[in-house]
């Protein structure tokens, strides 16, 4: 006989994470003492990743609705119709703590989570991408972690048969105990084939599928959502192993039976398992749940309610059959050689029951399980403005040419090949844009029509200031649509953040959340889906309060190309072309790449984005790239200008004869000031008075640069920058780095 | 040309090699499952895909190459048809013992994801006739156990026969190893057996199928495929 | 009955894992290591009582499924 019961202890209490407070709301919802595994599913239900009880408020005021949104947010992904009956379904969601613990597994099991997501509703998955953030190179985990995260990644996509086709890698020191993790699904499904978690119908079958339960990530949600300590170590027994294989059985079964008709309802079972994908589908459905553990297929022996309620075995997977159809269903389980066991049905009583060995071990009611779980308006305090940094103040301590080599060395700047070559980007023979452009481009099945896809955010310009940090990021992946030629479409965000108890971080969030709503309001560029990952800080021995990370919400973007075969990218297509730079250029230093590696400065406000700006200069962008009139487009963001011309050459091996900076900026601050919402582009000659008049009509900034050509980037007043010198500069230090080198 | 495309579990480029079998010859290859212990009657070319059958998790192909369908793919290349294993296919068809040596981990211990460039070494067999002797084809590998291996005797036989196809190679087609990203002996990418009917080789051919997807520069393979059974009917 | 069977690469083959191990337990100042060479440990449960049969059908597996024996050598041990 398993012991499943406990006495409830205010110990007991606080080691599930929930506050005294909290507890008494359960006693006053439930009116009497709840058992030890009643406790644990308030624990994982209440908690900040499955409740949302910081950031819901916030979350609310996000646009989410567009004619071509399909579903916003409140389900395993975001849908949205793309033409021609078929759907995007796509998600961001953080791996942030278990990376940290064990970044190999981690991050795989990051990835194999948010397949999940995107095939639960009848998507196949088609793209993946990622942002990751680590601590600074001189920290002494820091090269353990990228490679274990790194290796992670491709592990589990690789051997799933996924593209990784995109994303971001930065450093910082303020990622030294907290790196992230955030992975990205894409998949396609057809319009009229969604599946939705909401169960339907009284007395249907409950099916659990795919691998057999064992004592994995017991709390791995809680865990996700508690600040780390020094314990953090130790913590290593509960994260959660990933099984790419299985999960690609688990893919063609599940779309196997969704083909043949037998789904009504499912849910993948993520963090907190049985217990929230069995509420979520019962809730939503308006329908009782009634579970027996002693069907649930499990890999360890003894295990109690308490611990097949809250255990994150990987590649499992809930479901709602039509009862005419278990028998076909079962069947084609078993030809994948993946487990499948009716372990409940629906009820029409409203209760979450879940019986172990003949005993009624959970009696709850199931839709306030989840609606009743606490929501705070907890304070906070706006972060003070940063001075505006003056150009003609930031003195100038090296010449342009040696800068840029500096620049493209750096961590922040230099080439990531690395990373991307050790991720399978071309299986499914679709990938149009490989990494290392501005967006990644996808064809959909046999084209013309093709998917755009970027993951973007600066989080220096967040801390600095959330509000028009927020706003970049949702800018910064609109851009990197548009500059492909993609029609932006919807976004996922992710949203990293400390510890929102306390109101300075709670007000980076709050500020970041305007922001990216002001933005994707202006853009029509709405939310679908997403994560909220807080309490990412670390307790140094000896500090008082944790140290957070720089607040870091990640947006996800996706984008149409009606033909992929008109779309740009950034290399330099020939000599002789015009340079040309669309937006406005003040050259806008603070908080720039130049500041802080040149000057070793980190401070100043970051620059602001012009929300009217950045649409009509990308819509010009996106319809000279449409006319085939744009031979080649970059976006300029970190590094500014000369660092995106250099971008250009070193893709091409082709150089440019570039003009002399206006006499009304400095220099320096022209070439490497970070000024938003602009683009460098490349036309034939004879292409570009028309192009200027129509630039003028919109009332859009232009300016020439320069023309292509030659094998070097020259500059009036300095040596030559040779494109392969560049190269060099940019591939060597990501390599040398792991291999040992210098930080 | 009547080709079946063998499907394991945890194979997952069997749709990139379908897509492009039908590319290429203009008909949809049968697709075989496993567990299956025969092949369709008149199967003139048995295609072993890339991917990670049963996870590679004993050895890359070992469980794969004990597979009920295997009895039936050595009867096939037994009577001189053709077989062809790309990557994992290749690993597959070294451990069921249809071609020698064995595929290990890359010398740089890390997955590797990248266009190469390849040396044709010969043009007379059925799988090279697409291309010229010498020519430099330029391919994506993506692996991270490619780095062939066999001992000093099954080399030496190996070169003397000639059973060498596809070597890694410098753009302008020299040996180096700079271009040599797995560390394989004698930059070896891919190798016929004794009898010329059973190619195995790491790189994707079937992901350069299309300009649009950057090269056709893997279409001379499966054009020649197609040629010579074209040519034997 | 519980048995052992430890598949290790053979001799002269080059086993980067064993050396990237090596050189690890190196720098992490571990002194007197002079190579690593890394293999795989199955640990087997077998019905019946009968060793010598279990010992053959060990051995079955072993050349059939978990070496492979281009590269790989292992050893069989039935531990009661």
């Amino acid at each position: 006989m398993i012991l499943n019961e406990l006495a409830i202890t205010p110990e007991l209490v606080a080691q599930h994470g929930l506050t005294p407070e909290e507890y008494r709301r359960i006693l006053d919802l439930i009116g009497r003492e709840p058992s030890i595994t009643e406790l644990g599913i308030f624990s994982a239900m209440w908690n900040e990743h499955c409740s949302y009880k910081s950031s819901r408020v916030h979350l609310r005021t996000l646009p989410t609705k567009a004619p071509w949104v399909i579903q916003g947010p409140g389900e395993n992904a975001g849908v949205i119709d793309i033409g021609d009956g078929l759907a995007c379904v796509f998600k961001m969601e953080s791996h942030n703590h278990p990376s940290y613990i064990e970044p190999y597994q981690g991050a795989a099991t990051g990835v194999g989570g948010i397949l999940r997501d995107v095939f639960t509703m009848g998507a196949r998955p088609i793209a993946c991408l990622n942002a990751l953030s680590f601590g600074d190179p001189k920290h002494p985990k820091t090269r353990h972690l990228v490679a274990g995260v790194v290796a992670g990644i491709g592990g589990y996509g690789n051997s799933f048969g996924v593209p990784t086709v995109g994303g971001q890698v930065r450093f910082h020191t303020r990622y030294d105990g907290n790196n992230l993790v955030n992975a990205m699904a894409v998949g396609l499904a057809e319009t009229d084939k969604i599946f939705y978690a909401a169960a339907s119908g009284v007395g249907m079958p409950i099916v659990y599928l795919g691998s057999k339960t064992g004592r994995d990530g017991i709390h791995g949600a809680s865990m996700a959502s508690a600040e780390f300590g020094a314990d953090a170590e130790e913590k290593r027994p509960t994260v959660q192993v990933g099984d790419p294989f299985s999960e690609k059985l688990l893919l063609e079964a599940c779309l196997e039976i969704m083909a043949k008709g037998c789904v009504i309802a499912i849910q993948d079972m993520g963090a907190a398992g049985l217990t929230c994908s069995a509420v979520e589908m019962g809730a939503k459905g308006g329908l009782g749940v009634t579970l027996d553990l002693d069907k649930v297929p499990c890999r360890e022996t003894a295990m109690t309610a308490y611990e097949m309620m809250l255990s994150e075995s990987q590649e499992r997977m809930l479901m709602v059959l039509k009862p005419e159809k278990e028998q076909e269903a079962e069947a084609i389980f078993r030809k994948w050689g993946l487990d499948f066991a009716v372990v409940g049905e629906t009820t029409p009583s409203m209760r979450f029951i879940v019986c172990h060995q003949g005993v009624q071990v959970v009696d709850l009611p199931i839709k306030e399980l989840g609606d009743e779980a606490p929501v705070y308006h907890r304070p906070f305090v706006e972060t003070p403005k940063p001075p505006v940094i003056r150009a003609e103040d930031v003195y100038a301590p090296v010449p342009l040419a040696e800068t840029l080599e500096t620049l493209l060395a750096t961590p922040d700047l230099c080439s990531r090949r690395w990373v991307w070559e050790q991720y399978d980007h071309v299986i499914g023979g679709n990938t149009v844009q490989r990494p290392g452009g501005d967006a990644a481009v996808v064809r959909v099945d046999e084209g013309p029509k093709a998917l755009a896809m970027t993951a973007d955010v600066t989080p220096r310009y967040c801390e600095a200031d959330p509000f028009e940090g927020g706003k970049q990021a949702v800018a910064e992946a609109w851009r990197n649509l548009t500059a492909v030629g993609a029609r932006p479409l919807a976004v996922t965000d992710n949203l990293n953040f400390g510890n929102p108890e306390r109101p300075e971080i709670m007000g980076q969030l709050v500020g970041c959340i305007r922001g990216i709503a002001e933005a994707c309001t202006a853009l029509v560029f709405p939310v679908v889906s997403g994560n909220v990952s807080l309490y990412n800080e670390t307790k140094f021995a000896g500090e008082e309060s944790g140290r957070a990370i720089l607040p870091t919400p990640t947006i996800g973007g996706v984008g149409v190309l009606d033909d992929f075969a008109i779309s740009a990218t950034l290399a330099f297509k020939a000599e002789g072309e015009a340079i040309l730079l669309v937006g406005a250029t003040q050259g806008w230093l603070g908080q720039s790449l130049y500041l802080r590696d040149i000057c070793g400065r980190e401070d100043g406000a970051p620059p602001p984005v012009d929300l009217a700006a950045e649409k009509r200069n990308g819509d010009l962008v996106r319809a000279l790239i449409g006319e085939r009139i744009a031979t080649a487009v970059h976006d300029v963001s970190d590094g500014g200008l000369l660092v995106a011309l250099a971008e250009m050459a070193m893709a091409s091996g082709i150089g440019a004869q570039l003009d002399a900076s206006p006499s009304d900026i400095p220099a320096h601050a022209f070439w490497f000031g970070e000024d938003q919402g602009r683009y460098a582009l490349t036309l034939r000659a004879n292409a570009v008075a028309a192009v200027v008049a129509r630039a003028q009509a919109a009332g859009i900034p232009l300016r020439h640069l320069g023309t292509t050509g030659g094998d070097a980037l020259t500059l009036p007043g300095e040596r030559h920058m040779l494109a392969a010198n560049l190269r060099q500069c940019s591939e060597s230090w990501l390599p040398a780095y792991m291999a040992g080198g210098p930080a | 040309m009547k080709a079946v495309v063998l499907v394991f579990p945890g194979i997952n480029r069997e749709r990139d090699m379908a897509r492009t079998l039908e590319l290429v010859a203009g008909a949809k290859p049968a697709m075989v499952w496993h567990a299956e212990r025969e092949l369709p009657a008149g199967t003139d070319l048995v295609v072993l895909p890339g991917g990670f059958s049963y996870g590679d998790y004993l050895r890359c192909g070992a469980i794969a190459a004990r597979a009920p369908i295997m009895e039936a793919v050595r009867r096939h290349a037994e009577c001189g048809r053709l077989v062809l294993g790309v990557c994992n296919g290749f690993q597959i068809l070294c451990e069921a013992g249809l071609l020698p040596g064995v595929l290990m981990r890359n010398a740089m211990l890390k997955f590797i994801c990248r266009d190469v460039y390849l040396r044709v070494e010969r043009s007379d067999t059925p799988f090279t006739r697409g291309y010229n002797a010498g020519q430099v084809i330029r391919v994506p590998v993506a692996h991270g156990e490619g780095n062939y291996i066999a001992d000093g005797a099954t080399i030496a036989r190996l070169e003397g026969e000639g059973r060498v196809l596809f070597r890694y190679a410098s753009p302008d087609g020299m040996i180096d190893p700079n271009w040599n990203h797995n560390g394989a002996i004698n930059a070896i990418a891919g190798i016929l057996n004794a009898r010329g009917n059973v190619l195995g080789m790491m790189p994707h051919p079937e992901n350069h199928v299309e300009a649009a997807m950057g090269s056709t520069d893997g279409r001379g393979l499966f054009a020649g495929l197609v040629d010579h059974l074209e040519r034997a009917a | 009955m519980k048995a052992r069977i430890t598949v290790t690469l053979r001799a002269g083959i080059l086993d980067p894992q064993g050396r990237a191990i090596e050189g690890a337990l190196r720098s992490l100042g571990i002194a007197g290591v002079a190579s690593v060479r890394q293999g795989k440990v199955f640990d087997i449960e077998l019905e019946g009582t009968d060793r010598g049969a279990a010992e053959a059908a060990l051995k079955d597996a072993a050349d059939k499924l978990l070496a492979n024996t281009v590269i790989e050598n292992y050893r069989v041990e039935v531990v009661g």
